[in-house]
């Protein structure tokens, strides 16, 4: 048993065996380094967060054509730490009239919300937390935590302004997990489990992003609209609600919002990747080492990241009844769609060969696609003609 | 094991007791979800993670969240005024005590009562056999079925009650 080879097992065998030296009990020592590992893994994923902070600003001055931190260290790379510090040492301000548990509660959960999802993302076949069969529910599950601890962020803080960002975000999460939940389903069907190592492994020859790109294009625009992310964040309005439902946190407790939101979008950008990229496969490089795969795997989530900042900082906030109409009459129909097209061709195709079911998955995706642009166009060309017969006769009851 | 499900059913018991004597109807409604999330943790105890991801993303997820939401827009005052108990306390805490004991008498005399959990065999596709269970004729498709209907009929009903008549 080689270090390079499975780091996991080794490490764990050579922690159980230093333990039971120890004269510890076998039973106690398999728990303790269990939480062990638990404790590193949260570490690391917060140790990431810090350089997220840094990673953001940069990509986002590099969209407004700026610089962004480039004073403290090589490239910024100390202001981040200084951030943090700053956060730290800053006043924890709690205002009166909140509810102290739920106010103090509602940060912490909104961290474990993200947190917990790195147990099920496996970063190579040999480094993993947990291999769910329920591992898309879970997913799912995890995102309920989060949508509990905005709702609490926001009733707690005694303030109209964060309960109706709260409101507003919870009523978006909650009607954007409807598409996510059936485009989820899409790679469970191609897979033939929801476990993630399944889903994975049965990406080694054909990434699903080929067999479903709309499955992918569907998941990334409702991770986002879950993530809270412009154009969806209307959670957030500087001059209708100010910061919505953390309005009230200020100092670390803030920090956690904002270190949980970007983790987040991160996590989502692995999951992205894990889904739809093959996560850990990568042209026969994963072979080389699960130290490699895993960095395959965190390279993914920082290219799903990318993307997901290249939308934020491109578009613009939509409004509430544009948003929620965009869900319930576009996404939630075509994601219905594209799942049981997947569904129907994937029994139908079982004994084709493997390029015939690529290649017709992928043209049934085509035509969706096609099928979609040309009704959005009939609508918007009817939209117009009605506007435009409208506008004259406004403008002859204006000059009478 | 046993100090886990101890631990678990310890909490949701108090959880259950403060969702009935909480005073403030949001603290309630977080006491509850405290109770389901130990639901889920038995659940997973017992081996069946479908059912506790699917009670977490169900009930915390769906249904309590949907309390909060109704008590906060329905509510003027969010705290409870009055007494919390009233003379016929006694009678209620006797009949609960009573099918407590009954329960546990009647379990006590079932052979598995004090045998752990035997565990799933290495390699049982638990979430597939549940998915072919759900869908084979001979054994819940018409159960299944049914509530699909009931689900469709009741989301359509929903539709109908909150459609604008033009």
């Amino acid at each position: 048993m080689n270090f390079w080879t499975d780091p996991i097992r080794t490490a764990s065998d050579w922690l159980m065996g230093l333990f039971t030296g120890w004269g510890m009990n076998e039973g106690l020592a398999g728990i303790l380094i269990q939480l062990l590992g638990i404790v590193i893994l949260v570490t690391i994923m917060l140790v990431i967060d810090i350089l997220l902070v840094w990673i953001e600003r940069k990509v986002v001055a590099r969209f407004q054509d700026r610089l962004g931190p480039n004073r403290l260290g090589p490239f910024g790379l100390v202001q981040p730490f200084a951030d943090i510090i700053k956060l730290f040492i800053k006043e924890n301000i709690t205002p009166t009239g909140v509810d102290k548990v739920v106010y103090n509660l509602a940060p912490v959960l909104s961290v474990f919300s993200v947190l917990i999802l790195w147990a099920i993302i496996p970063l190579a076949p040999v480094i993993y937390g947990v291999d769910l069969n329920v591992g898309l529910l879970y997913l799912v599950a995890a995102g309920a935590i989060g949508t509990l601890s905005i709702i609490m962020a926001g009733w707690s803080s005694n303030n109209k302004f964060a309960l109706v960002g709260a409101l507003r975000q919870v009523a978006a999460m909650i009607s954007y997990e409807i598409p996510m939940v059936v485009t989820l389903l899409i790679p469970a069907i191609l897979a033939g489990t929801m476990g993630m190592m399944g889903i994975i492994r049965a990406q080694q020859g054909l990434w699903y992003v080929i067999l479903s790109p709309l499955g992918a294009l569907l998941f990334l625009i409702s991770a986002v609209a879950e993530l809270g992310r412009t154009p969806f964040d209307l959670s957030e309005g500087e001059s209708e609600i100010v910061a919505g439902f953390h309005i009230e946190y200020s100092g670390m407790k803030f920090g956690w919002f904002y270190a949980g939101e970007l983790l987040h979008a991160f996590t989502f950008g692995g999951f992205w990747g894990i889904l739809f990229f093959g996560g850990y496969h990568f042209f026969g490089l994963e072979n080389l080492g699960p130290l490699v795969a895993a960095a395959i795997v965190l390279f993914k989530a920082l290219l799903g990241y990318w993307v997901i900042m290249w939308i934020k900082y491109t578009l613009l906030r939509v409004r509430i009844d544009h948003m929620l109409s965009f869900n319930w009459k576009f996404l939630v129909p075509l994601s219905l769609v594209v799942l049981m097209v997947t569904a129907l061709l994937n029994t139908l195709l079982r004994d084709a060969s493997a390029g015939f079911y690529a290649l017709s998955m992928f043209l049934a995706n085509v035509l969706i696609a096609w099928a979609v642009v040309e009704i959005l166009r009939a609508r918007g060309r009817a939209e117009r003609a009605q506007s435009q017969a409208a506008a004259p006769t406004a403008v002859e009851v204006a000059h009478h | 094991m046993t100090i886990l499900f101890f631990l678990f059913a310890a909490i949701i018991l108090a959880s259950a007791v403060m969702v009935v004597s909480a005073r403030n109807l949001i603290h309630a409604a977080l006491w509850l979800v405290s109770t389901l999330f130990g639901v889920a943790a038995l659940y997973a105890l017992l081996d069946a993670g479908f059912m506790a991801v699917v009670q977490v993303v169900i009930y915390i997820g769906a249904i309590a969240i949907l309390f909060i939401f109704a008590v906060m827009l329905t509510r003027r005052e969010l705290r409870d005024k009055g007494p919390a108990l009233n003379a016929n306390w006694w009678l209620s805490a006797l009949i609960s005590v009573l099918v407590f004991g009954g329960l546990l008498f009647l379990l006590s005399a079932w052979s598995g009562f004090s045998k752990a959990s035997a565990g799933l065999p290495s390699g049982f596709d638990a979430v597939g056999a549940l998915g072919e269970a759900l869908v084979s004729p001979q054994a819940f498709v018409l159960p299944f079925e049914v509530a699909s209907v009931l689900l469709v009929a009741a989301m359509i009903g929903a539709v109908y009650v909150a459609l604008k008549q033009k």
